[in-house]
């Protein structure tokens, strides 16, 4: 009966409850939603990578070579020769390693080139591996295997012919159309910046970059396949190693940091995104500042309404006090009337970030690598509700108490 | 005869004005079942000798009993349950809450004197609208659609509900026109009547006198601002 009461009284109120809800409603969906992309992709950066001990590039901040190694975003600086990297991938303490070669793309995904090591060794999250949900690691120098976005995005299935261009631009210029790739597997999804990336073999980045036609010409037949698998470029982008033990890994990142013939930087993965968030971490607080107060803004807003109509609500005090009702009843019904707003705003302000959430993630993973769950209500957002809830009651104790002073006075 | 109301030595004056006394009545009592027609000028203390027998306000000295009960020293929750459960009370307007509809406005009063929570509607409020002519099709209406005339029959249907040993009545029918009025005359004593009520009319209109047994001038029952 009495959220009867107080439903049909803000119902009677329609024109300014609803700008109430509306403002209130805009503060939760920006305070959620900033919290969650805040936590998500934070936890999507951190579960990129996982299991390298150390990653290698050509000499640059530690920052730029994991960016572009590891998120494929920006571009290298430099690149290594591939002497070095056999010089340091023979290093004993060395278990394994992985040589990245990037600067191709294919309808807007990156292309990576690398060995079928990389699907052996290399894991993300919490030390996952990459599994195929078609097909298997490329094995010839024309096989082709897809993240599980691109295959997805461009509707790539097993057997499909496709095209690498040069450069990285969505529409590129220079197709190497003479080389056919061939799609041999499809990974499954990591919500990584792997499920965006076009996996070939070093092999295969040679072979884009040799050109065939002009050896036909020259030689009159084409390479053999012994030929083309004997293939490797003359540099490399980058490489991550797995080191024999953890205890290794000052050793070896001083060694390589040292190394003469050529400059390189060795990062460990960790350190540099503790770096990269702590860069980020300015920025992260600005903007929660901001949602916060914007939220105080949406509650003083209810507050002023709330207050306003208790002037024109004179009368309806006078009659509630004369069939009955306590004072204090005017209090609770005031504060019944805030809540109720307040709870309609995180309906609408949770579902509208939620729709919001599953227009944009795909956009937010192929153009900004960031991988949002849909799971609003995490812990941290349900401790943020819970607050707005108190932050409600507290900030219309105002007008409540205004409402309970008139109702003690009205005769 | 048991006494429904009895004043003794009451004194009243606003917290705003302390030494201009509104009410100062000696000695002033109602009957059980008596229904008494008080009339005086605007202005006169009627409205706040009335909110001194709801409880609405207390007096600064003497004895205000209702129904046997000492309002004076009752606390304000007391009050305010007591009025809930005994006495009724209709305005000349705003009687109801305009956007609720008259089940609703007779539930409300009755949730306020009982500890029942009644969810379902109750043969006893529709029985009560049925009986003041108001169609089935108006009782889910908010009673700001309704007719003036009706909102005040549902009026005393709220008013009614709690069956109330005392009901307060204070100028309901100023704001009606003649037909309405007669209606609402006839409702009213009807109903006090067979539900063994004591009534407390106030009005300026003392063409309604003559539905009552007894008649009172408040300048007769109050002193103040006679002696300076």
């Amino acid at each position: 009966m009495f959220i009867r009461l107080a439903s049909k009284s803000l119902l009677n109120r329609k024109g300014s409850a609803l700008l109430t809800i509306m403002a209130m409603s805009v503060s939760i969906f920006v305070l959620l939603g900033v919290e969650h992309i805040r936590s998500q992709s934070k936890e999507s950066f951190n579960s990129t990578i996982s299991g390298a001990d150390l990653i290698v590039g050509a000499r640059t901040g530690s920052l730029n070579l994991l960016l572009y190694s590891v998120f494929r975003l920006g571009s290298p600086t430099n690149n290594i020769d591939w002497k070095t990297y056999q010089y340091v991938s023979a290093n004993p303490k060395v278990a394994w390693s992985i040589p990245i070669s990037l600067g191709d793309s294919h309808k807007g995904f990156r292309v990576m080139g690398t060995t079928t090591d990389y699907f052996k060794y290399f894991s993300y999250g919490k030390k996952r591996q990459l599994t195929f949900t078609h097909g298997k690691p490329f094995a010839k120098v024309f096989d082709v295997v897809l993240g599980s976005q691109v295959a997805k995005t461009l509707g790539y299935q097993l057997g499909d012919k496709i095209v690498l261009a040069h450069g990285i631009g969505k529409t590129s210029f220079s197709l190497h159309n003479n080389s056919p790739f061939e799609v041999a597997g499809i990974l499954s999804a990591t919500g990584t910046p792997v499920d965006q990336t076009v996996h070939v073999s070093l092999q295969g980045i040679k072979a884009v970059h040799t050109d065939l036609k002009k050896h036909i010409e020259t030689y009159g037949r084409a390479l053999t396949s012994e030929q083309l698998s004997e293939l490797h470029p003359k540099t490399i982008t980058a490489f991550m190693l797995g080191l024999t033990s953890r205890m290794a890994t000052f050793g070896v990142q001083r060694d390589i940091n040292n190394y003469r013939q050529d400059p390189l930087t060795a990062i460990l993965p960790g350190v540099a995104l503790a770096e990269l968030w702590q860069m980020v971490g300015l920025l992260e607080n600005t903007l929660r500042l901001i949602s916060g107060l914007i939220l105080i803004s949406a509650l003083l807003g209810l507050s002023a309404m709330m207050l306003a109509s208790i002037k024109e609500r004179e009368r309806e005090i006078h009659l509630l006090r004369v069939i009955g009702a306590p004072a204090f009843f005017l209090f609770l019904l005031i504060q019944l009337e805030a809540l109720l707003i307040s709870f309609m705003s995180m309906l609408i302000g949770t579902t509208s970030l939620y729709l919001c959430l599953i227009m944009t993630r795909d956009l937010l993973a192929t153009d900004f690598g960031l991988h949002i769950g849909l799971n609003i209500l995490s812990y941290n957002n349900i401790l943020l509700l819970l607050l707005v809830v108190s932050a409600t009651v507290v900030v219309s104790t105002i007008p409540s108490f205004t409402a309970y002073k008139r109702a003690n006075q009205s005769v | 005869m048991t006494m429904a109301i009895q004043l003794n030595d009451v004194r009243f004056a606003y917290p705003e004005a302390p030494h201009h006394p509104v009410l100062n009545i000696k000695s002033w009592s109602v009957a059980t079942r008596e229904h008494v027609f008080i009339h005086g000028p605007s202005g006169g203390g009627k409205s706040t000798l009335l909110n001194l027998l709801s409880g609405m306000l207390t007096a600064n000295a003497g004895q205000v009993s209702v129904l046997g009960e000492r309002l004076d020293t009752m606390g304000g929750q007391q009050r305010d349950r007591f009025r809930a459960k005994h006495i009724g009370y209709i305005f000349q307007q705003f009687n109801l809450i305009p956007y609720i509809d008259a089940i609703d406005n007779i539930r409300l009063a009755h949730q306020f004197a009982s500890n029942v929570r009644q969810y379902v509607l109750s043969d006893e409020v529709k029985s009560l609208l049925s009986a003041f002519h108001i169609p089935q099709a108006d009782w889910y209406k908010p009673v700001a659609k309704l007719s003036f005339g009706q909102q005040q029959r549902i009026a005393i249907a709220r008013a009614l509900i709690n069956k109330p040993q005392v009901l307060i009545a204070d100028e309901p029918t100023s704001s009606l026109d003649q037909n309405n009025r007669d209606n609402f005359m006839s409702a009213l004593m009807t109903l006090v009547s067979e539900h063994d009520i004591t009534l407390l009319f106030v009005s300026h209109d003392i063409s309604l006198a003559n539905h009552f047994g007894r008649i009172d001038a408040l300048s007769d029952i109050n002193a103040a601002g006679k002696d300076n």
